[in-house]
């Protein structure tokens, strides 16, 4: 019993990567119409900032946690501004293979310096050790993980779905140029969006890197797994984009504990069944 | 969904005239290879991957699909035709067969699946299914996991052809190259390659005239999965060897990247594309993951600045198409 909550634990760390990342991936989609396929390496950018910043600058982790976020930001605004913005009104296709492009060069550019191999990230001393919870053993870092990616989480869903900003971005998302005819700055919106998207997928780096090694291509796999999750989801709700995330990662733990052999896959086999009864994806609206 | 430039002109007999002179100065300039002091590996490797970089552009090009997942189909008909070639004792032409067959099987399963959706979710999840084949051949025995199928012996083909003769495994692999390639551009200039076309440029229409285009994209796909397990099916005879550098997502992406060098929706874009792309490679090894940077690299300007392509932009400054 002890290893199936175990399993089940680390299926709700990998929920909460799949939800930021997932999340990240149907804001910026919505707004830019852009699969962003550079999302696994701004992952990866995010635990690399956090390295750097501990081990260069002695600056702790909860720091990191605000800093890495807004520096990763920083860099993917400045994407979309030098590079993403040109291909407003191109074939959807192309915003994959630009950003495929530059996953390439940042996840290489990292490789050659750092090599495949992982470099810890001690996890910090307030959240070190653990508390028996009577039916298992539960690490604090881990809790802490799944509880504050879930917070993030909602806090996105309130900013977009509850306040005025929010509501900005859903009409800009609908019709930007009657958004844009309101006044309101509509190319701006569109890269604090792509800054926003972004610096969720670094967080959630931020978070990883204490469990899981900063290591140059942490992000590569992840990201084929994340979409596989968008496919299944659907990009259309912020909620469901959340809800599927940890499902899917629940689902990916359970199978750890009972049938091991098929961890890896079963998000793709899911992600075909899904395909077979219903194609929209789960929360359904048609592409 | 136009993926593909404004220079769609209708196939006339000039056009036609243009295209055949092309491929035969194209045919002509691999017939003098071995005689030309080039390394024959190197354009036997280039001439799979183009083969496979045209079966990719059947897709993309003229069906406006883009697969993310090309690799598993060079990764499966590899796999089985190594298997079938070593375990088996198979001779060549059969180890083709079962090679081309599975790629065949694989590309019914993955694009019934696939062609659900459209546009990007089609990429991502033909990227997705490429992905779940490649844990399967991590997992399962046959392909010996990280190691690969390895020494793949190069038999007689025919029981005439001498494969394990350079010259004669370069002409083999030639001519299995010249025959995709003219199949591919039969099946573009087909009734059916000018539905293709018409579902690429507008689906709805497409399907207001009674075109049933899931099954025109399916046929498209299973065609274009088929080919490029041909093309993977003849490395194996190059390479020797069958691994999971074949089946990975990094492959498919160069599959991408040599079709839009060379230039999307264009005859003979993937088979340039598909030469530079190699050639770096071969030149650029010594710089390690620096080949990685510079592909990515590659990919950003291509899209930015020089979406036709080498060839595609040829064309467009001739007004031809090519």
């Amino acid at each position: 019993m002890q290893a199936l909550y175990a399993q089940l634990l680390v299926g709700l760390i990998n929920g909460s990567f799949y939800a930021l990342l997932s999340l990240g991936l149907a804001v910026i989609f919505g707004m830019l119409n852009i699969i962003n396929f550079a999302h696994g390496a701004l992952y990866m950018m995010g635990a690399f900032v956090a390295y750097f910043l501990l081990n260069l600058a002695g600056i702790n982790y909860w720091l990191a946690l605000l800093i890495a976020p807004i520096v990763v930001g920083i860099f993917g605004m400045i994407l979309e501004r030098t590079m993403l913005q040109w291909l407003t009104g191109l074939d959807h296709l192309y915003g994959l293979l630009l950003t495929f492009g530059i996953a390439l060069v940042v996840q290489g550019v990292f490789q050659n310096y750092f090599g495949s191999s992982g470099m810890p990230y001690a996890i910090p001393d307030e959240l070190k050790g653990g508390m028996n919870l009577g039916f298992m053993f539960l690490p604090v870092y881990r809790g802490w993980v799944v509880i504050f990616s879930l917070v993030v989480c909602l806090a996105t869903w309130f900013l977009i779905e509850k306040t005025r900003l929010g509501a900005y971005l859903r009409a800009a998302t609908e019709n930007p140029t009657l958004v844009r005819a309101f006044g309101i700055n509509v190319p701006r919106m569109i890269t604090l969006t792509y800054g926003l998207g972004v610096g969720l997928a670094a967080l959630a780096g931020v978070l990883s890197a204490p469990i899981n090694q900063v290591r140059p291509l942490m992000g590569a796999d992840l990201i084929i797994v994340v979409f596989a999750v968008v496919v299944i989801g659907g990009m259309g709700s912020i909620m469901g984009s959340i809800i599927t995330g940890f499902a899917l990662g629940v689902i990916e733990g359970l199978t750890k504990y009972f049938y091991p052999e098929a961890s890896n896959t079963v998000v793709f086999v899911l992600m075909v069944l899904v395909l077979l009864v219903k194609p929209t994806g789960l929360t359904g609206r048609a592409a | 969904m136009t993926v593909v430039t404004d220079d769609t002109l209708p196939v006339t007999t000039r056009a036609m005239r243009d295209e055949m002179i092309v491929f035969a100065a194209m045919a002509a300039l691999l017939v003098i290879v071995p005689w030309s002091g080039i390394y024959p590996f190197f354009v036997m490797q280039a001439l799979c991957f183009a083969l496979l970089a045209c079966a990719f552009n059947l897709l993309i090009g003229y069906g406006g699909l883009l697969s993310f997942g090309h690799a598993m189909f060079l990764g499966t008909a590899g796999y089985c035709s190594g298997h079938a070639l070593k375990v088996w004792g198979l001779p060549p032409e059969l180890g083709i067969i079962v090679g081309v067959a599975a790629a065949f099987v694989l590309s019914v399963v993955t694009g019934y699946i696939s062609i659900r959706r459209q546009g990007i979710y089609f990429a991502m999840i033909t990227l997705a299914l490429s992905q779940l084949l490649y844990f399967i051949y991590l997992q399962v025995p046959f392909t010996h996991g990280e190691d690969g199928i390895q020494g793949i012996p190069q038999d007689h083909l025919f029981g005439i052809f001498d494969l394990s003769k350079p010259t004669v495994l370069y002409y083999v692999v030639l001519l299995g190259f010249l025959g995709g390639f003219l199949l591919i551009y039969r099946i573009i200039n087909s009734p059916f390659g000018e539905v293709l076309k018409s579902i690429r440029e507008n689906e709805q229409r497409a399907i207001s005239l009674g075109y049933r285009t899931d099954q025109y994209k399916l046929l498209a796909f299973i065609l274009s999965g088929t080919l490029a397990g041909f093309a993977g099916s003849l490395k194996v005879f190059v390479a020797q060897n069958a691994s999971l550098t074949d089946v990975h997502w990094s492959m498919s992406g160069e599959i991408v990247l040599m079709t839009l060098v060379g230039g999307l929706g264009t005859i003979f874009g993937p088979v340039v594309g598909a030469f530079v792309i190699i050639a770096m490679q071969q030149y650029l090894a010594s710089f390690g993951q620096w080949v990685t940077v510079i592909q990515g690299g590659i990919f950003v300007i291509c899209v930015l600045t020089f979406r036709r392509g080498v060839i595609g932009e040829i064309a467009h400054y001739f007004r031809r198409s090519l």
